[in-house]
């Protein structure tokens, strides 16, 4: 890697101040920044870890009823403490990767990253959660904007995550064999005013909501009411692995798996 | 009195794994030679180019930079060599390229090294080697093998008359023969089949620590090789121009090499020529990165294979026609093995009369290939095992009664295909195997299964491989450039202890443990006192490694036959201390003793009398006890074995689930179980891998696709099953005195045909009429020959 400063603030405040350095760059668990700086992809001037802010540690009940995740809690911190209150988010976050990763790698620093093969992106988008920064508050629908993009802007960390908690979820992933993203990944959440249907690793453009299912869902929660639906493969992602036709044909399996399983 | 748990047939735990994995291990990293710089190479980015510009003047000035080296500092040193001369059809010598060390005027492949910086950091030499200017005039980059041997293909050596390695034909005299009885036969088979690329992906990477002592004048590689003398003859000889008694090679712990650390790489080359050129020790440590772009690649061949069988399903001819990858440059074996090692193993099991093999070996714009666990055999055994498989659903036969009926089953026997097997019990391995397997329980579990809506498929398949790599004068009638023997030194201490110094390699494969197993059995000794050296050719004779599964059989052999020289010896001391003949001398439990007296001495007695030769025959015989053997066997040994392997795919995603794998081998005698049991685990854990997950692709401008674990799919715990097997079906090899045949590839070579043939019963269960299925046989793969 490129030679860089490294500071580990205590602090929310501090870390801004840390971050408004021309090239800095914000580290969460580093499961995807250690390797690219390794590879020499990445040359920021600075990395701000953001592992020594308590204050963003932590997995809440919100007055809400909502569970709130701080952006620096690791897989292994939600695998644990959103089992009782959110089920299907800590079967989830239990399946991310390995131990290893599960915990280092925190939820902010993957919807930060928003790889299109990343499963947080699809509970985060299929719970219609929000997520909270240090300057505003961002509804998923309006965060997650194409392939390693979102809504952040320069220098901006996530310090919470707000999931309303559905009446029934469950995520369904189809691992790709390298490396075991996911290949597809469908989560299926239902709310009392709908179902939401959201898809991760298929698509060109990254995690997205599969309206067709969503409406189909909304009428009749159960898998017989996707049977029928079937997903275009246009704008589906394509490679060694997997074919656009095959991912698409995977997201409807997923999405009957996942409705099946929701509990 | 010996330990009974410790001779020949006992499950020794492995003495060498408590430094593994206490991490008390010595390999090639761990060595830092006082001084030492550090190398970064910079590597070829682009598939086919001409070199127009290599501008080192910034780099040389960057921190800490030492010196930049490129292909020009390399115009007055040889090539990489190639190893083994194959001749085609025709009689001609096969093309063979030059391969500098650092390119010269052109780049061949995505990783073709370019120039190299020594500095004195790894990061120093990393950023210096981003300072180099590089111009490349990009040429059209040769991929695939066919569109390579056509007549406007562009060429990736100039100075050859095209992408043509060779074009060879085994046996070239019965190719009419077999033409005819295909032509006749009441039915034929026929398959069109990949076997593709893999990465060999050892656990450690490869390393090269260069030194050299101007003082002496001796210069010393460490280096993460599977046989340290071949690389000091190969590079010494033909690349560097050293004499081999100033140079030392060592090959200390090595993780891991599957083949791919047979060969002589032009990074060991460029830190031995570097420590001399800078005077100072040069250090190279692969990235996993790089490995995936400058290890020799395996397999990667394209088959089309016709069976022929008359009206009774006796197999009257195979003819197979295959494209073998050899990338961008001749790797150190790489002809021999879609050759000498895949054509001699085309009749299988069988006894086909009638067999014609023709490889064409082609140049492309990719990393070479050569050697990878199984080399040749897995080729071969994978076409004749899927082909016969087919035929079997073609005529609506049962795939084992058609194997059995075509069975060797007379010994030794002469294959049409030049090598003879000299012992084999193919029947009895498959009815240990049908027992082992529970294969009359098949149905009930499917039927199981499709309760569960997975389709349950069963795959066969038997295998036959040639191991113990030898004999030389053979191997030398075929092209090698090297001998195949294998040597040991034998040295007993004075208070009787034993240091063997064998020629071969331990990577994994256990000889600190199971070669003093057999010491301790000639002797009567604890298998503690004996110790193994390897890996140091200063104190080791001249052997040439390990690879095709002869560490035991060859370099094993050498041992006893070094050991026997020692124990004669012994016995003429024995019979002087205790002043009877000779011939009368008995050695049992480590006692010398008289026959039909109760006069003895110890092993210990002994030896200190060859040492402190007070009471000695002196005008007989020398003082000491140590002897050297070199073994060359006559012959091959030629394990065989059958495997069944039981899958369930999900038919709406594709995945297939191995649940049960059952293997069982006639590795003739047995040294270890355990070790035995190991290497085959380890094997058919990496013949799954072939056929289900690895594959090393390149798209059409040569960009490799599959260049990191984010792509290439290494077998994890969670693919396999529990393995059953089963080495209770043993016919002893019947040319070394061990009768050991050898096990370390068998589960690569005997894994992936089984699986496949699983997938495609599988399937069939469920109505889908799929021939075949390219490894690996992925989910989309499954789904697509589904959906077709």
């Amino acid at each position: 890697m490129y030679a860089f400063d490294f500071e580990r603030p205590s602090t929310l405040a501090e870390a801004e101040k840390a971050l408004a350095t021309e090239d800095a760059q914000a580290l969460g668990g580093g499961q995807t920044l250690i390797p690219t700086l390794k590879q020499r992809l990445a040359m920021p001037s600075k990395l701000v870890s953001l592992g020594a802010i308590d204050e963003i540690k932590g997995v809440r009940k919100g007055d809400d009823g909502a569970l709130c995740v701080g952006g620096g809690a690791t897989h292994a911190t939600v695998a644990r403490e959103a089992a009782a209150d959110y089920p299907a988010l800590a079967a989830l976050a239990s399946h991310i990767g390995d131990p290893a990763v599960r915990n280092r790698g925190t939820i902010g620093g993957s919807i930060a990253n928003n790889d299109p093969a990343a499963c947080y992106p699809a509970a985060v988008l299929g719970s219609g959660a929000t997520v909270v920064t240090n300057k505003r508050e961002i509804a998923a629908d309006d965060y997650f904007t194409g392939l390693f993009e979102t809504a952040l802007d320069e220098g901006e960390i996530i310090t919470e995550v707000r999931f309303p908690i559905p009446e029934k979820a469950n995520y369904q992933k189809f691992e790709q064999p390298a490396s075991r993203f996911a290949l597809v990944g469908v989560f299926v959440a239902k709310y009392a005013d709908g179902v939401r249907v959201a898809v991760t690793g298929a698509s060109e453009g990254g995690v997205f909501r599969w309206s067709e299912a969503e409406a189909a869902l909304s009428g009749a929660f159960s898998a017989d009411a996707v049977a029928g639906l079937a997903l275009s493969a246009d704008g589906m992602m394509s490679d060694l692995h997997g074919s656009a036709a095959y991912r698409a044909h995977l997201v409807g399996v997923m999405t009957r798996r996942a409705v099946e399983s929701a509990g | 009195m010996p330990k009974d748990h410790e001779g020949i047939g006992a499950s020794s735990k492995r003495r060498e794994d408590v430094r593994f994995l206490t991490g008390a291990g010595n390999y090639t990293d761990d060595i830092n030679v006082n001084g030492q710089a550090y190398v970064h190479f910079l590597r070829s980015d682009v598939a086919h180019g001409r070199l127009t510009k290599v501008d080192t003047s910034e780099a040389e000035g960057m921190p800490g930079v030492i010196r930049v080296f490129t292909g020009a500092d390399f115009e007055g040193v040889g090539g990489l060599p190639c190893g083994w001369c194959v001749t085609d059809r025709h009689g001609q010598p096969m093309q063979e390229p030059a391969h500098p060390v650092l390119a010269q005027g052109k780049v061949r492949h995505v990783g073709d090294p370019i120039a190299a910086v020594v500095a004195e950091t790894a990061e120093q030499a990393r950023d210096a080697a981003e300072a180099i200017e590089v111009d490349i005039e990009d040429l059209p980059a040769v991929v695939d093998m066919k569109a390579a041997l056509k007549d406007d293909a562009t060429k990736v050596h100039d100075d050859l008359s095209s992408n043509l390695c060779y074009d060879w034909g085994f046996v070239e005299e019965n190719r009419e023969a077999v033409d005819k009885a295909i032509n006749e036969a009441a039915h034929v088979t026929t398959l069109e089949l990949k076997n593709q690329r893999l990465v060999a992906n050892p656990m450690e990477p490869r390393v090269a620590v260069g030194d050299f002592n101007r003082a002496t004048g001796e210069h010393t590689l460490y280096t993460t090789s599977q046989n340290p003398h071949v690389i000091r003859l190969l590079m010494g000889a033909f690349v560097l121009g050293i004499p081999e008694h100033k140079l030392r090679v060592v090959a200390p712990d090595v993780g891991g090499g599957f083949g791919s650390k047979i060969f002589h790489y032009a990074e060991e080359a460029f830190c031995t020529f570097a420590a001399k050129a800078v005077n100072r020790p040069v250090k190279w440590t692969s990235s996993r990165s790089e490995a995936f772009i400058s290890d020799a690649h395996g397999r990667d061949h394209v088959t089309k294979i016709e069976l022929a069988l008359d009206k009774d399903n006796n197999f009257t001819a195979i003819r197979t026609e295959t494209y073998a990858n050899m990338g961008a440059y001749l790797s150190t074996f790489a002809p021999s093995v879609p050759t000498w090692l895949h054509g001699t193993l085309m009749a299988g099991n069988y006894k086909t009369p009638l067999i014609y093999v023709n490889v064409k070996a082609v140049f492309t714009n990719t990393v070479p290939v050569d050697a990878y666990r199984g080399a040749g055999r897995p080729e071969a055994t994978f076409q004749l095992e899927r082909v016969i498989d087919k035929a079997a659903r073609e005529l609506g036969v049962d795939p084992i009664a058609l194997r059995r009926q075509n069975f060797v089953t007379e010994f030794p026997y002469a294959t049409p295909v030049a090598v003879e097997y000299d012992t084999g019990d193919y029947n009895g391995t498959m009815d240990v195997l049908e027992k082992m397997a529970d294969l009359s329980g098949f149905e009930a579990r499917r039927k199981e299964s499709e309760a569960r809506g997975k389709l349950r498929g069963l795959g066969l398949n038997c295998y036959i491989e040639a191991c113990g790599i030898a004999p030389s004068q053979l191997v030398g009638q075929l092209g090698a450039r090297a001998g195949l023997y294998e040597s040991a030194t034998v040295r007993v201490n004075a208070t009787g202890g034993i240091v063997v110094m064998t020629g071969s390699h331990s990577h994994g494969q256990g000889h600190e443990t199971t070669f003093p197993q057999v010491i301790a059995d000639m002797i009567g000794i604890d298998a503690d006192m004996v110790e193994i050296e390897h890996g140091d050719t200063a104190n080791t004779p001249m052997g040439m490694g390990t690879y095709g599964s002869r560490s035991i059989a060859v370099g094993g052999s050498a041992m006893v036959r070094a050991a026997e020289k020692v124990i004669n010896k012994a016995k003429k001391i024995a019979a002087h201390l205790m002043e009877a003949s000779e011939a009368d001398i008995e050695l049992k439990d480590g006692q010398f003793s008289v026959a039909g007296t109760d006069k003895s001495v110890a092993w210990g007695d002994v030896t200190l009398a060859a040492y402190v030769p007070h009471n000695y025959p002196l005008d007989e015989i020398e003082p000491g006890l140590e002897e050297t053997a070199f073994y060359d066997p006559s012959n091959f040994t030629y394990p065989a074995g059958a495997y069944a392997c039981e899958v369930e795919v999900d038919p709406e995603t594709g995945k297939v689930e191995i649940k049960r794998f059952a293997a069982a081998d006639d590795f003739g005698n047995i040294i270890n179980p355990m070790i035995v049991d190991g290497q085959v685990h380890g094997g058919i854990g990496q013949g799954i891998g072939q056929a289900l997950l690895e594959n090393c692709v390149y798209d059409e401008s040569g960009q490799i696709l599959s260049a990191s674990f984010m792509d290439y799919a290494m077998p994890r715990a969670d693919d396999v099953p529990f393995y059953d097997v089963d080495h209770s079906s043993q016919t002893p090899c019947t040319h070394n005195p061990l009768g050991v045949k050898g096990c370390g590839e068998a589960g690569a070579i005997g894994s992936p045909p089984a699986v496949v043939n699983a997938v495609i019963d599988a399937l069939h269960s469920g109505g889908h009429k799929v021939d075949h299925i390219d490894m690996p046989v992925s989910p989309a793969r499954v789904w697509a020959a589904m959906n077709a």
